[in-house]
């Protein structure tokens, strides 16, 4: 055989197996689309859900999931960009600087289910948060963590060495320099990389079964006092997330429709994560459009 | 920082500084320490099994035999090392191939068509979340596996296949990442040379990126190694070592999903499984390691 | 030196800092968990226009089996609309995790398929009061396509030790036998072994296991030949129901003790329970909630009013 035929065929097998990627995406997609799409209805999607009736919906575990998110980045975003900065702009290199990366190089491989069998021992037992939204935040974080730190330092890394030093030169310290200077320019990247791992909390659920827990109580969406129990907002109280609801309805759902229940949570999940993609891309987009114009 | 600002008059500045770099600090070591505390915790509760319940490390890594509850309980975790390593290097064996062209299809064949619809689609399924894998493996899969093959469907190669589609993300974005690093001179002498396209990529691009494709089928592995979720939806969890890939069997993640609600804290039953947690995360350090090492390949 | 002086300085700060940090919410959780009733529901109006709002608050939380999670979950929200200062949370997670947190203090109250006895320390389960709240049933079931419509005790032994394989040996087409069990851990397994096959069983090679009814219930309707069993609860149309040495699984024949395959739903208090915990564990059993109409039987549950017959620990029976 020739070499151009060689090369024909393998370019032939390789496009092939990319198609095939491409198929089984569109096929995986159709599939939680289909099933799932039918269901959904703003009904379904603010409505709590049923024991064994008919008709439940997925309200409250909607909103945990969001608020879950929402905690969790509030405690991974600061935890993490300093770490980023300390391991980017701190950290001499050095036999512990070595140590410390290939820590967060294996925390960031962690099994989930390790990581939530660790949040079950420590924070709902040890520490006594209980199955609550705080403990699974925090469960959440120890997994976001190090892909917060490699993304600020990603970000950090891509700033132009000469605007770092130019602030330095002007007298500025150093810390008033990644403040002001560095972490501005590195946020296109930052941010892009913090959507995208806000989409993996979201669809986390082996973590959460151990500390957020299984069930959501009364909630009432008139009470907005984090303080009080029944209030959507106090992070000290169980919540399932849609994930885990999924799990849940899938595994012991009593409902007639659990099938199309599980569907349609699925599609909602899905379609999330869709627009957290989205959403990073175009921030980026737009974001380094800005920068490179007032440049 | 009150602590720093007691000796002197202190510039405002040099305080800033001293605050920034606290925090940064701080925030490391908070790293470390969560990390360290979680080594600690799962190895004191998962090495009490041998201490405290006095169950020989000969039995949990020499039998074959998983009987919990039997008289007297036996508790051999072979037949789960035997179902994780199984299933996720089997995954690695399909995945591999599939993320590996991928990345040349959007790097070297067709990088603005690639670039554009592939990697999304891409990044997509590495965001979708391991609940719905397991949901369409156990109603697609399974049924599937269950018709054409004799056996139950269930079993390694469901696994395998979940998995696999679970790993593909992060094998081809880290092998995309690695052709495109490739400094293009390499390739264009080779191709001034003569060589088909093919011939360049097969005797220059790949064997020069393999230890960095390797990285990623590693890390691919680690991940399906730990998944649990989808995996114990359509492995069938029997504590046995199968006959055939279509034959119901447990791996590490599977067996503790399915016990540790059922077991009660401080039991022998209930620390065998941290056990099991211990050797899940002592895999983790293992696949980190060999990913070190490979890194170190690719810089030489 | 001055550099190691640094770190130590760092260390000892992010230390005090994050000893601070959980103090501070370790205070705010007990001030959700304890005032959170009283303070903020009082001035919510008193729900549900029931007249006799009683003046009992505190919180709860019962944490345990999956099975009996939907009944107490449903039970808890009448009883919050009644005790509108009552605040209640009802967790899954298993009869092993419900029985940890109820000993170790951490729940109110633990939700048990099984007896503590059978998962804990005789000692530990000396602390725990037993509260019966319903009986559930267990029943064999089978793919549809298998025309075996009973099932005597000593054919479901063969059948789940294994040595009978294929369904022509128990009258029913030429198929190969596929057992769909529970974990060795699961209360469900436990009852079914105890009273239906009257002894434990191995895990068979190549059988399934499933932890949850709904997969149990999906696999056995979807494999040629599966046998699997199920909760009252959770039988439909997707698999076929067999009777237990010709005896049908109905409310009625568990009640007269003639079906023997039954467990109780336990609630277990960590010693007496207090006021509040009283209280709704005497709802629980209330005729607002065992009737004919109430929670128990829509759920699929039957009353434990019902039962002529009763059972101790060891399984046995007394009229």
């Amino acid at each position: 055989m020739s070499a151009k035929t060689v090369d024909k065929i393998a370019t032939a097998v390789i496009i092939a197996l990319a198609g095939l990627i491409v198929l089984i995406m569109a096929g995986l997609l159709g599939f939680i689309l289909v099933r799932g799409l039918g269901h959904i209805s703003f009904d379904f999607l603010t409505s709590p859900p049923e024991t064994i009736k008919e008709g439940g919906g997925i309200g409250p575990q909607l909103f945990n999931s969001l608020f879950l998110l929402v905690l969790t980045m509030m405690i991974t975003i600061p935890l993490g960009i300093g770490a980023g900065v300390y391991m980017s702009e701190y950290a001499k290199p050095g036999k512990i600087t070595d140590f410390i990366r290939l820590i967060v190089e294996v925390l960031s491989s962690f099994p989930s289910i390790v990581v939530g069998l660790f949040g079950l021992l420590v924070l709902v037992n040890l520490f006594g948060f209980g199955f609550s939204l705080f403990s699974g935040a925090l469960a959440l974080t120890i997994f976001n963590l190090p892909l917060m730190v490699r993304i600020t330092e990603q970000g950090l890394a891509s700033v132009p060495l000469a605007q770092k030093e130019a602030s330095l030169a002007l007298g500025l310290s150093k810390w008033k320099t990644i403040q002001s200077v560095m972490l501005p320019i590195a946020m296109p990247i930052i941010l892009t990389g913090t959507i995208l791992a806000a989409g993996r909390v979201f669809g986390e659920a082996a973590a959460l079964l151990f500390t957020a827990g299984m069930s959501s109580p009364r909630l009432d969406f008139s009470n907005w006092n984090p303080l009080s129990p029944t209030s959507p907002l106090n992070p000290f109280r169980p919540a399932e997330t849609l994930a885990v609801h999924i799990w849940k309805i899938n595994s012991e759902g009593l409902a007639p429709d659990a099938p199309e229940i599980a569907a349609g949570a699925s599609a909602v999940l899905i379609l999330t994560v869709l627009v957290f993609n989205l959403l990073a891309r175009w921030l980026g987009r737009v974001m380094l459009k800005k920068f490179t114009a007032t440049k | 920082m009150a602590q720093s600002g007691g000796r002197k008059k202190i510039q405002p500045h040099i305080i800033e500084e001293w605050t920034g770099k606290i925090y940064a600090s701080f925030c490391i070591v908070l790293l470390v320490v969560t990390i360290f505390s979680m080594v600690y915790y799962v190895a004191t509760k998962g090495l009490s099994t041998f201490f405290q319940n006095g169950i020989a490390l000969s039995e949990i890594f020499g039998s074959t035999n998983w009987k919990p509850d039997g008289e007297p309980a036996v508790f051999g975790a072979l037949p789960f090392i035997f179902g994780s390593f199984s299933t996720s290097i089997l995954a690695a064996l399909i995945a591999a191939p599939l993320g590996i062209c991928a990345a040349l299809f959007m790097v070297e064949i067709m990088p603005k068509f690639g670039k554009k619809y592939l990697q999304p689609v891409i990044e997509l399924l590495a965001g979708i979340p391991s609940v719905v894998y397991g949901f369409v493996g156990l109603s697609v899969i399974v049924p599937f596996y269950r018709d054409i093959f004799p056996g139950q469907g269930l079993g390694i190669l469901a696994g395998a296949t979940v998995l696999s589609i679970m790993i593909l993300p992060t094998i081809t974005s880290i092998a995309t990442d690695a052709l495109a690093a490739l400094p293009p001179g390499l390739k264009e002498g080779s191709y001034a040379l003569g060589a088909t396209r093919w011939q360049t990529l097969s005797r220059t691009v790949l064997p020069t990126t393999m230890p960095a494709l390797l990285t990623g089928v590693v890390l691919g592995m680690a991940r399906a190694f730990g998944e649990a979720l989808a995996v114990q939806m359509v492995i069938g969890n029997a504590p046995h070592i199968p006959r055939s890939l279509f034959e119901s069997t447990s791996t590490l993640t599977s067996v503790i999903t399915l016990s540790m609600g059922n077991t009660v804290m401080g039991t022998t039953q209930n620390n065998v499984l941290w056990t099991l947690a211990l050797i899940l995360m002592l895999m983790t350090f293992v696949f980190v390691f060999i990913v070190r090492w490979l890194e170190r390949r690719a810089k030489r | 030196m001055k550099k190691s002086m640094l770190l130590v300085l760092t260390l000892v700060l992010s230390l005090t800092l994050a000893a601070c940090g959980q103090n501070n919410n370790a205070a705010q959780n007990n001030t959700a968990g304890t005032n959170g009733g009283t303070t903020d529901e009082a001035s919510a109006s008193n729900g549900g226009g029931n007249a006799t709002a009683s003046d009992l608050s505190g919180s709860i939380l019962a944490v345990g089996s999956s099975a009996l999670q939907p009944l107490v979950d449903q039970v808890s929200k009448k009883f919050m609309d009644q005790n509108p200062n009552v605040s209640i949370q009802v967790q899954g997670g298993g009869s092993g995790t419900g029985l940890t947190q109820v000993s170790g203090g951490q729940a109110d109250i633990g939700n048990s398929d099984v007896f503590a006895e059978e998962k804990l320390e005789a000692a530990q389960a000396g602390e725990l009061v037993d509260h019966q709240v319903a009986v559930v049933a267990m029943a064999a079931v089978v793919n549809p396509d298998i025309t075996v419509d009973d099932l005597t005790k000593d054919q479901l032994v063969e059948i789940f030790t294994g040595k009978v394989t294929n369904w022509k040996d128990l009258g029913g087409p030429d198929q190969k036998i596929q057992i769909v069990n529970r974990p060795s851990s699961s209360g469900t397994r436990a009852t079914f072994e105890k009273y239906a096959l009257g002894t434990k069983t191995e895990d068979l090679q190549g059988s399934i296991q499933e932890d949850s009814s709904g997969t149990v219930k999906k696999l056995v309707g979807e494999t040629p030949g599966a046998i699997g069993y199920l909760a009252l609860s959770y039988l439909d149309d997707s698999v076929k129901v067999v009777k237990y040495n010709s005896v049908e699984a109905t409310e009625e024949n568990v009640a007269n003790g003639t079906y023997p395959v039954w467990a109780y739903e336990h609630m277990y208090t960590k010693g007496e329970p207090n006021e509040v915990v009283k209280a709704f564990l005497d709802y629980m059993v209330s005729p607002d909630v065992q009737s004919d109409n109430g929670d128990v039987v829509e759920l699929g549950y039957i009353p434990i009013s019902k039962m002529q017959v009763k059972r101790d620990v060891d399984g046995n029976i007394t009229k």
